[in-house]
């Protein structure tokens, strides 16, 4: 065969207009560059969404009181107080598959100890809460069961909640004051930064939802209930159970409106994961713009090598060259500027998004897949615009060839 | 050395059609040349001898009439086919070198070996090369570049890139058309010692002074073959080379 002969002619040629292959290859270089730098932010992105659903903790079932019309005015959910605690009981009682339940209610208050206060989310939840949403503590130990059944005066800060009232001292043992009520502080939470939302989720303080109902929040209702399943094969039958439950307490009739909303996280993670998607979509269908127009680089240098390498071309067929050579020769010339080109980009892309990851804070995330793809992508770039060329090139009458000026 | 003929043309025409015109560039010319010989086809511009040479290249097909290479038809053949005869059989020189522009001496001159089906490791391509260079005396050159080398260097490398296949017969399309007088005749001499090594070569040339190193003079007008007679006052090139060498000196 003659494929040997080929690619040291062709490799002969490219080195022979350095500076023009280094240009050509360019456009490829830029091209994967890009495609890898935005994949890898929109990875990223996506990676982090992904986490933050999953310290919601796992197979939870969230189910929101429903709304209310009153005068006109719609409540969001929450605003009916149609779940009781009573609600909560019966899930715990009742629906097979459920591990742990968590009543909830919140509110943001006004929080102080000493000289110092701080404006606040109150949450207040069972003690399954902190195993519920897999959020363990950095200090001190959570309340009991005991702690929400007597409604006692403790509770669980925040790592920013505690930052900002006691600083660097240790806040376990310290009496926070809120509402004027004295709460004793038993841990401080593992900081977990900001919510995919762009909300401080260490900014909290953690209560037995009874001590918060009778002292913080008022109000004989829940906001919400969170449940989790044993494993996600019981979730969706969980979720039936606790909708034909919570219909059947509520006493409403076949055909009416549920008045209360159940969500899943598969659900929730779902819709946060379709945004960074769309994203992802988006900024690599940019970098594949320039990829393609790389591309096109590469079509228009071959081009006018061909028709400057005519009189080249020419006396290769008059030596003995036939069409197929000369096919392969300009075929490989672009295909050797677009896969070099695409492994230099390859590193210049990698390079690229841990520079951004470390100097932009962005998170980036460039699999061993988008890689590969990116390079073969580059080669079939190569392919697809030297073929036209290479064609035009392998069609060329000798004679006309060397005649050619 | 072999003998018989090298080239043999049978009533060749050849008709080129643009648009409405017929253009009858070669109208029936029939042609012998021996191993051995060295022609000049000579003639006016569009007097078919350029047309003529591209069929005994192998770089085009007459329209009629049939073409024996070395005693084989190749009138009929495909594109790929006359690539193959013309890589194995035939060496082509040109008025403008046509050597590939930053490419080494050495490397033009194994062009041809690229294309061929003989399997030869760089280390034998480049031994081959340097050989018939230093045959055409530019030992020394191999690496220098078109560019570095004076228009007569460039003719020899193109002459080596010629000789490298061991073809049976040489092309030489106005070799000279681009040299000086004092070169030209350098160029003969080197093309006459081929000949004394028994290399046929065909030679097209509208000078009469240069057509008088070869061994026979073709001459066409209107697509025909005039007159073809064997030179009778042959010059030598290395005698002419003296002269001029005197000449220049005693000024």
């Amino acid at each position: 065969m003659r494929l040997g002969s080929t690619l040291n002619i062709a490799f002969r040629a490219l080195r022979r207009n350095k500076l023009r292959s280094v240009l050509t290859a360019l456009g490829i270089i830029i091209g994967v560059a890009a495609v890898i730098a935005m994949v890898g932010i929109g990875n990223g992105a996506k990676a982090q969404v992904e986490a933050q659903i999953a310290s919601l903790g796992q197979n939870v079932i969230l189910i929101f009181s429903g709304s209310t019309t009153s005068s006109g005015i719609r409540t969001g959910w929450g605003g009916a107080g149609t779940l009781k605690i009573e609600d909560a009981e019966a899930i715990r009682r009742e629906v097979p598959g459920v591990t742990a339940v968590s009543e909830e209610v919140a509110s943001t208050t006004q929080v102080a100890a000493g000289n110092q206060n701080w404006f606040t989310r109150i949450y207040g939840e069972s003690a399954d809460y902190f195993d519920l949403r897999q959020w363990p503590l950095a200090d001190g130990a959570p309340f009991t069961p005991q702690d929400v059944r007597s409604a006692n005066k403790v509770c669980v800060v925040g790592h920013t909640t505690a930052t900002q009232i006691y600083g660097n001292d240790d806040p376990v043992g310290q009496i926070l004051r809120i509402k004027n009520v004295p709460f004793t502080i038993t841990g401080v939470l593992t900081p977990r930064g900001l919510s995919t939302q762009g909300v401080d989720q260490d900014d909290v303080v953690v209560m037995p939802y009874t001590s918060a109902m009778k002292r913080v929040v008022g109000g004989t209702t829940l906001r919400n209930i969170n449940v989790q399943a044993g494993d996600a094969h019981q979730i969706d039958a969980a979720q039936q159970q606790i909708v034909s439950l919570l219909r059947q307490r509520h006493n409403i009739r076949p055909g009416r409106d549920d008045d209360f909303t159940v969500r899943n996280q598969q659900e929730i993670a779902e819709a946060a994961t379709a945004t960074s998607r769309v994203m992802t979509l988006l900024l690599g269908a940019i970098a594949g713009v320039s990829l393609v127009v790389g591309g096109i680089g590469i079509m228009n240098i071959m081009l006018v090598s061909v028709t400057e390498r005519t009189r080249e071309i020419g006396v290769r067929l008059a030596v003995g060259a036939h069409g197929r050579d000369i096919l392969t020769q300009f075929l490989i010339e672009a295909v050797s500027l677009s896969s070099i080109g695409g492994l230099i980009g390859i590193i210049f892309g990698v390079g690229a998004s841990k520079l951004l990851s470390i100097y932009a804070h962005c998170p980036t995330l460039i699999s061993i897949g988008s890689i590969a793809l990116s390079f073969f992508v580059s080669a079939g770039v190569g392919v697809f615009f030297g073929f036209y060329p290479a064609r035009e090139a392998a069609r060329l009458d000798p004679i006309e060839a060397l005649r050619y000026e | 050395m072999k003998n018989g003929e090298v080239v043999r043309l049978i009533d060749v025409e050849k008709t080129y059609r643009t648009g409405e015109m017929e253009v009858r560039a070669v109208r029936g010319v029939s042609l012998q040349i021996q191993r051995g010989e060295f022609v000049a086809l000579m003639g006016a511009s569009g007097s078919g001898k350029s047309t003529l040479m591209n069929i005994v290249g192998c770089l085009d097909r007459p329209s009629a009439g049939r073409y024996l290479l070395d005693g084989a038809d190749v009138s009929g053949l495909e594109r790929d086919q006359l690539a193959d005869i013309r890589n194995r059989q035939i060496g082509f020189v040109f008025q403008n070198f046509n050597l590939l522009p930053r490419t080494s001496a050495r490397e033009n001159v194994e062009l041809p070996l690229l294309y061929g089906d003989h399997r030869l490791s760089n280390a034998q391509l480049r031994e081959k090369a340097d050989r018939v260079l230093a045959s055409v005396g530019l030992e020394g050159r191999e690496d220098h570049h078109p560019s570095q080398l004076s228009g007569g260097q460039q003719q020899r490398v193109a002459i080596a890139r010629a000789l490298v296949n061991d073809p049976e017969v040489v092309l030489a399309d106005e070799p000279t058309g681009n040299l000086d007088s004092r070169t030209s005749v350098e160029i003969m001499g080197i093309f006459q010692q081929l000949n004394d090594r028994g290399i046929t070569i065909v030679m097209v040339t509208h000078e009469t002074d240069i057509a008088a190193y070869a061994r026979r003079n073709v001459i066409m007008r209107d697509g025909v073959v005039l007159n073809d007679s064997a030179v009778t006052r042959r010059l030598d090139a290395q005698t002419e080379l003296e002269r001029i060498t005197r000449s220049t000196t005693e000024r």
